[in-house]
């Protein structure tokens, strides 16, 4: 909130993207800004259910939770953090890019963002296929043997917890599989904001689309900060392994 | 519209996620017993006010903007509360148990 917003208010009088039903192209911004957070509210809640059931889970099954530490390879989690925050500050550029005005910026940081978030999904493709390999996916009765240590001499711990921690691995696939689905969508977005950034529709004046579609980024990016410690971290300092 | 942060302010930020990224990679290799959650929990919320703060802007937007982010957080306590009331409360009955 500086002083630039009376100058704004009477420029953009003339600019074309003001809707009739808006008095300035300030009240726009903050009413699209708000209701894309109202958006982000209803995502909260989203997958908050599953962070409550999980909590839930956790607290009924704690050693088992933290057994599953053995199954997880910590390496593909922090490199898709990794990936991802660059991902948030790429596209946190290129909406500064978009009001500053700077047309081959804003195309330059999308694309980057873009290419970040691939990358994510191609790792974790990767690690979705080595559970695949490894028979660590809970869909197949027929493959719950492969959940049963009883014999195996290497992880005497591990028989226990065998039918819990696929639990964990259900919490696991929906969580990562429901963020994979939202990164999706989120390329998708990006691709559309970029075709518009080539038509060189954004100003200084006019950047609505790039914020908003910066704030789902961003939201996505969040969920994966919170889902990263609360999945692969677990138990990797107790010596149940 | 808004004022424009600095390139200097988000790539600051992003430093900041990276190495707390890496500490809460290590911190979770040293056995601080129940403390390990929590300790897990107070770098991502951490983490997440970086992100809503700096990249998402939050610090900038309009009080009531402020305020329905707020209630996000408010609804999400809620939520999580009324899980535990109900798990927590169901082995004071007698006879009664978590499942």
């Amino acid at each position: 909130m500086t002083e630039s917003h009376g100058a704004v208010a009477e420029h953009s009088e003339h600019s074309p993207h003001l809707r009739h039903h808006f008095d300035s192209m300030e009240q726009q911004f903050d009413s699209a800004t708000l209701g894309m957070w109202v958006f982000l509210l209803t995502e909260i809640m989203f997958f908050g259910g599953m962070f409550g059931a999980y909590t839930v889970y956790r607290s009924l099954y704690p050693d088992a939770f933290a057994s599953t530490s053995l199954h997880m390879n910590p390496a593909f989690g922090a490199a898709n953090t990794a990936v991802l925050i660059v991902s948030s500050l790429t596209m946190a550029l290129a909406v500064r890019s978009a009001r500053l005005g700077s047309q081959k910026a804003i195309q330059i940081f999308l694309i980057l963002t873009m290419i970040f978030g691939i990358a994510f999904l191609v790792i974790k493709g990767f690690e979705y296929h080595e559970h695949w390999v490894d028979n660590k996916v809970p869909l197949f009765p027929t493959q719950w043997h492969h959940w049963d240590y009883s014999n195996d001499a290497e992880h005497p711990h591990q028989a226990q917890y065998a039918k819990q921690a696929q639990i964990l691995f259900c919490f696991y696939f929906f969580m990562t599989g429901f963020h994979a689905l939202h990164m999706l969508v989120g390329v998708g977005i990006m691709i559309t904001i970029l075709m518009m950034a080539r038509r060189g529709i954004f100003s200084h004046q006019y950047f609505t689309p790039v914020e908003i579609s910066g704030l789902y980024w961003h939201f996505v990016d969040i969920v994966w900060i919170f889902l990263f410690p609360l999945l692969y971290l677990i138990g990797n300092a107790r010596k149940l392994i | 519209m808004h004022e424009v942060p600095s390139v200097r302010t988000y790539v600051t930020v992003w430093a900041t996620l990276t190495i707390l990224t890496f500490v809460t990679y290590y911190v979770a290799q040293i056995d601080l017993g129940p403390w390990n959650i929590v300790v897990a929990l107070i770098i991502a919320f951490f983490k997440m006010s970086l992100v809503i703060f700096f990249f998402m802007n939050l610090k900038a937007e309009s009080a009531l903007t402020k305020l329905f982010a707020a209630g996000g957080f408010f609804w999400m306590i809620l939520l999580l509360g009324q899980f535990f009331v109900d798990y927590v409360s169901r082995s004071w009955m007698p006879g009664g148990k978590m499942w």
